[in-house]
């Protein structure tokens, strides 16, 4: 049981449980801003597994395993630019319709045309 | 005892992500959301991943940070016209999202043992590199395409936003002045910027050996430009300027002119020749910091808002 309490295997199913908590804001949240911060935190779980991954396979002197932290790092970066895109989409799509929860428009409204 | 100070770090971080799901206000749960990004780099520290933590509370927390605050001010004024999803809808995502954290829970629970590890291959590689830091030699040596690709990634996203203004707009600035700059704010854009960017050349030069390197000295450079443009110092450039698109483009331009000399004086693509390792990697990196530095901030900064000056 003690083998379980090593940093790991604890941030390793820390990860899990964000995993989970984000993809829930991201499905259910009617806010679009919202779901993008609930991706955000989808991610840091996925990178915490990932990370446990990397502790767990430390060795040849290196406490943490150099690969995955790497990959990591590419994927923290990668992860804030398609936030920003997100974002930018999520104000531009609201400049256009106005509304900034996510619900389907009424059929007899006329579609704004770009201003 | 540090045993504690996990348990203590992993409930923090839980009961943040459950108050960023359920705060009615989006502001409170952005601010909870950066909270959570430098929490967050204290556990990537227990992790033993110095790097991975700078990068997550440079990038992760503070630069999405900032971003999303941004955002969610300029929405502020919209009407939300919410249609929660019904009970029955939010139990059923709940019961499905409760399965993929206790499938990845298991996953966890039953790591290998012996791990897998890449860790002696790096640590007999390493010396060819020239460089101390394993994570820098894997960044730019061993898999120097994932950076230079992920470079290209960062380009397309910016263009991506750019692309988002109006037509008749293309090319000018974004808007980072607000309507009202603080005494305070002007004071520390004029103080900060100087120590930042010291700061960042610091953490990019001793990323060779050390815990640093290019993506978290391109942040901090990211980060005070930022802040000299928020505070009103500096308009932000014309998106169309020659000068900063040769900026933005210079460091992946110059990792892949680099990379086709590997052909030349090397074994192949992104081949490095032997002794001469070090300078072209530290060379690469120098310019790969301004241009992410560049980068980031333009990322932040948004599609532009005003038409280009003639």
């Amino acid at each position: 049981m003690t083998a379980l309490l090593n940093p790991a295997t604890l941030f390793g199913l820390c990860g899990a449980a964000l995993v989970g908590i984000g993809l829930f804001v991201v499905i259910t949240h009617p806010g679009l801003l919202r779901r993008i911060v609930g991706f955000n935190i989808l991610g840091a779980g996925i990178f915490l597994v990932f990370g446990a991954v990397a502790r767990h396979g430390a060795g040849a002197g290196f406490a943490s395993d150099p690969v995955p932290q790497a990959l990591v790092i590419t994927g923290i970066v990668v992860a804030f630019s398609a936030t920003a895109l997100a974002v930018a989409l999520t104000q531009r799509l609201l400049d256009l319709t106005v509304c900034k929860t996510v619900q389907a428009p009424p059929q007899d409204q006329p579609r704004r045309s770009e201003p | 005892m540090t045993l504690l100070l996990d348990l203590a770090l992993i409930a923090w971080l839980l009961a943040l992500a459950m108050h960023i799901a359920m705060a009615p206000k989006d502001q409170n749960a952005i601010v909870a959301f950066i909270a959570f990004g430098l929490l967050l780099g204290l556990g990537w520290i227990r992790l033993s991943s110095i790097d991975v933590a700078l990068t997550e509370v440079a990038v992760g927390g503070g630069l999405t940070g900032v971003l999303l605050l941004r955002a969610e001010a300029h929405l502020r004024a919209r009407p939300a016209t919410g249609r929660v999803t019904s009970v029955a809808h939010r139990t059923m995502a709940a019961l499905g999202c409760a399965a993929v954290a206790c499938g990845l829970a298991l996953v966890v629970l039953l790591f290998p043992a012996p791990a897998p590890t890449l860790a002696p291959t790096v640590a007999a590689n390493l010396d060819a590199t020239g460089l101390g830091n394993p994570v820098t030699a894997v960044l730019l040596a061993h898999r120097a395409l994932d950076t230079l690709l992920e470079k290209v990634v960062l380009l397309l996203a910016l263009i991506g936003v750019w692309s988002l203004a109006p037509d008749r707009l293309w090319g000018g600035a974004a808007d980072l002045r607000p309507a009202f700059v603080p005494e305070p704010l002007a004071y520390l854009a004029r103080m900060l910027p100087p120590f930042g960017v010291l700061i960042a050349v610091y953490m990019f030069w001793v990323g060779a050996d050390a815990p640093g390197g290019t993506f978290q000295a391109g942040t901090v450079l990211a980060a005070m430009w930022l802040l000299v443009m928020l505070a009103g110092l500096r308009p932000a450039p014309d998106t169309r300027r020659l000068g900063l698109r040769l900026v933005l483009v210079g460091g992946p331009a110059l990792f892949l002119a680099i990379g086709f000399l590997g052909f030349a004086i090397a074994d192949g693509f992104l081949a490095y020749p032997e002794g001469a390792a070090k300078p072209l990697i530290v060379g690469i990196e120098a310019a790969l910091t301004v241009s992410i530095g560049a980068i980031l901030g333009l990322l932040v900064a948004g599609p532009a808002r005003k038409a280009p000056t003639p």
